[in-house]
């Protein structure tokens, strides 16, 4: 594992970038984008094996962000890694831009799938797996899907078929984060006991920090050790994590975002990162 | 390969085992009507290319869109109804927003559905499928037909609808006929007015043409088995001849192939035009014979129709 304290620097950076990025929009999915910066920063500078200047490897790991609405955070990771420049964060829902609120592959170098519409990127990966196995590919591929997605049919559809085809080389991350556009989860449709439910589909399932790189790095290690089963992650994570004006509130979901609290968050990431190293 | 004088679905099974020989990238993906499609031989031979996902279309759906990001070219199959309307959000994003080459096919279009009645009797599969941009609506008409598009179909690099008939069809193409993607086959050229068919109503569109002829009547036919991509250039050519249009679908005339002309010669050249289908209701239990008759689908419909048409030609309407 890379040095953890580089992988706790990127997911602040990551933050960083997504919350100017959607900042400098004024309006934007921050909450959910937040919540997952943690993963994306271990994922993409310790976990997978990606090239940002060979994007299209057929042997590359794959991602799919199914949670297709946390855009933002993924391309403030992929500009990171070195995918495109920084300075395109700047045209986040722009007209004409690469960077739209759900990840669209044929837009964006660097995304593997285009998502969006709840549950169907989910499908998508375990038909990534699928044709891995099929081809006989070794790479990894990873989604990340959400907790209100979760009440989606089509999420225990795939992970029906996921189960029942043993899809090992699958390894899934839940932002549990505990909060969807109209509120609680458990005051709209809970999804208690998630655990069991994955158990129960045939799937090794870990539940860790979602905001502990090095915890998350554990699960992640011993998922890759498990056969004969596809790997459920679930992340506790904060909505809206690392901005205090967003973090564990609903409206965080899709919120404006001033440029008064943007520059005061990213000043407070800034201190952070100065303490890190201290 | 014998084309004529079999049910459609088993030279598709073969098509599909033939070109799945010389070419890896060609996997199958159910849900749970292997036994209706009849690929259980493409199943026996590459079993590792073979993925049943039970019942649960959209999931086929979505999961076909994933391997085909990897260079594969899945074909997915269920009944017209649930490989359209069930799916319609996985078929628009993950399929075709997201560019990926997914073949569908949906089985027992329309009234072909018979005994299992209104709930798998798909009369808007087309219109579903032809507001989704990008997606290319193919309905092949008999085994001859099925075997020349297929390879087209195969290297058409985007999602592709096919609309197959399971059972034997009523034979129109002599073997050896070819057939082009995208573009509608002139069966006749006719001088007093032109029927536009698709699927099961082109044979019925022959008998039709037969029944003018007695009466004097000359009309063309058009095999429209590419319903989109439309082929404006063939339709235009023809009714600038003939100066009327029926058009004869196994689906509702709205949206369909009926809705495709009319949009098409309003556009370009205004002519009188009748659309042979449902009229906008829903299917019920029946057989064949019955549904056809009771829902106006008929060689006898269209001649009516025919008749309206030549009728109304230099009659201003409005």
């Amino acid at each position: 594992m890379n040095n953890l304290r580089i992988l706790e620097e990127k997911a602040m950076e990551i933050r960083q970038l997504t919350i100017e990025s959607i900042g400098k929009v004024g309006i934007g999915h921050i909450g959910g984008s937040l919540s997952i910066c943690d993963l994306l920063a271990l994922l993409y500078f310790d976990v997978m094996n990606v090239d940002p200047k060979n994007p299209n490897d057929d042997d590359r790991d794959r991602f799919i962000l199914s949670k297709g609405h946390a855009g933002p955070a993924v391309y403030s990771t992929l500009a990171l890694k070195g995918y495109f420049d920084k300075s395109l964060l700047d045209t986040l829902n722009q007209s004409n831009t690469t960077l739209p609120s759900h990840c669209d592959k044929n837009l964006t170098v660097g995304i593997d799938m285009t998502t969006g519409s709840l549950g169907q990127g989910f499908s998508c990966a375990v038909g990534v797996a699928v044709g891995a196995r099929m081809m006989k590919k070794d790479f990894w591929t990873y989604v990340c899907i959400g907790d209100g997605e979760s009440q989606e049919g089509q999420i225990w559809e795939a992970a029906m078929l996921a189960g029942f085809q043993k899809l090992d080389k699958l390894i899934a991350f839940t932002d549990y984060n505990k909060l969807q556009i109209d509120g609680n989860i458990e005051q709209i449709n809970g999804l208690y006991p998630l655990h069991d439910k994955w158990k129960s589909f045939g799937w090794h399932v870990q539940v860790v920090d979602g905001h502990d790189i090095k915890a998350l790095k554990d699960a992640i290690t011993l998922a890759q050790n498990i056969s004969g089963r596809p790997s459920m992650i679930i992340m506790d994570t904060i909505k809206g994590k690392g901005a205090r004006f967003a973090e564990n509130k609903v409206s965080s979901h899709n919120m404006p975002v001033t440029e008064e609290m943007w520059k005061e968050a990213v000043k407070e990431i800034e201190e952070m990162k100065v303490k890190l190293w201290s | 390969m014998e084309l004529t004088g079999r049910w459609l679905r088993e030279i598709f099974s073969e098509l599909l085992i033939e070109h799945a020989k010389a070419d890896d990238r060609i996997c199958y993906i159910e849900a749970d009507l292997m036994l209706a499609s009849g690929t259980g031989g493409f199943k026996a031979q590459f079993p590792e290319r073979t993925l049943n996902v039970g019942v649960a279309e959209a999931n086929m759906i979505g999961v076909a869109a994933g391997i085909s990001t990897l260079g594969m070219i899945p074909f997915t199959h269920s009944f017209t109804p649930f490989a359209t309307r069930r799916c319609c959000d996985q078929v628009t994003l993950s399929v075709s927003y997201a560019k990926n080459n997914v073949k569908m096919i949906g089985s027992d279009p329309g009234i072909t559905a018979m005994l299992n009645g209104g709930t798998h009797m798909s009369m808007e599969d087309v219109a579903i499928m032809r507001n989704i941009p990008e997606m290319c609506i193919v309905e092949p008409i008999d085994g001859v037909q099925l075997a020349s598009l297929f390879p087209q179909i195969l290297s058409h690099d985007g999602p592709v609808y096919i609309r197959l008939l399971r059972r034997e069809a009523n034979p129109v193409y002599k073997e050896g006929e070819t057939f082009k993607l995208g573009e509608a086959k002139v069966i006749f050229s006719g001088n007093d007015v032109t029927i536009v068919a698709s699927g099961i109503m082109v044979s019925e569109a022959i008998l039709a043409k037969n029944i003018l002829q007695l009466e004097g009547i000359d009309a063309g036919i058009i095999d429209f088995h590419t319903i989109k991509p439309f082929d404006n250039k063939s339709l235009i050519q023809e009714v600038s001849k003939s100066g009327a249009v029926v058009t004869a679908e196994n689906h509702s005339i709205i949206n369909g192939l009926g809705s495709a002309v009319s949009e098409c010669l309003s556009e370009n050249c205004p002519v009188p035009l009748r659309r042979v289908g449902v009229k906008d209701h829903f299917g019920e239990v029946g057989m064949q014979d019955f549904l056809a008759e009771k829902y106006g689908l008929t060689a006898q419909d269209i001649v009516n129709a025919c008749k309206e048409v030549l009728q109304m030609k230099g009659v201003k309407s409005c």
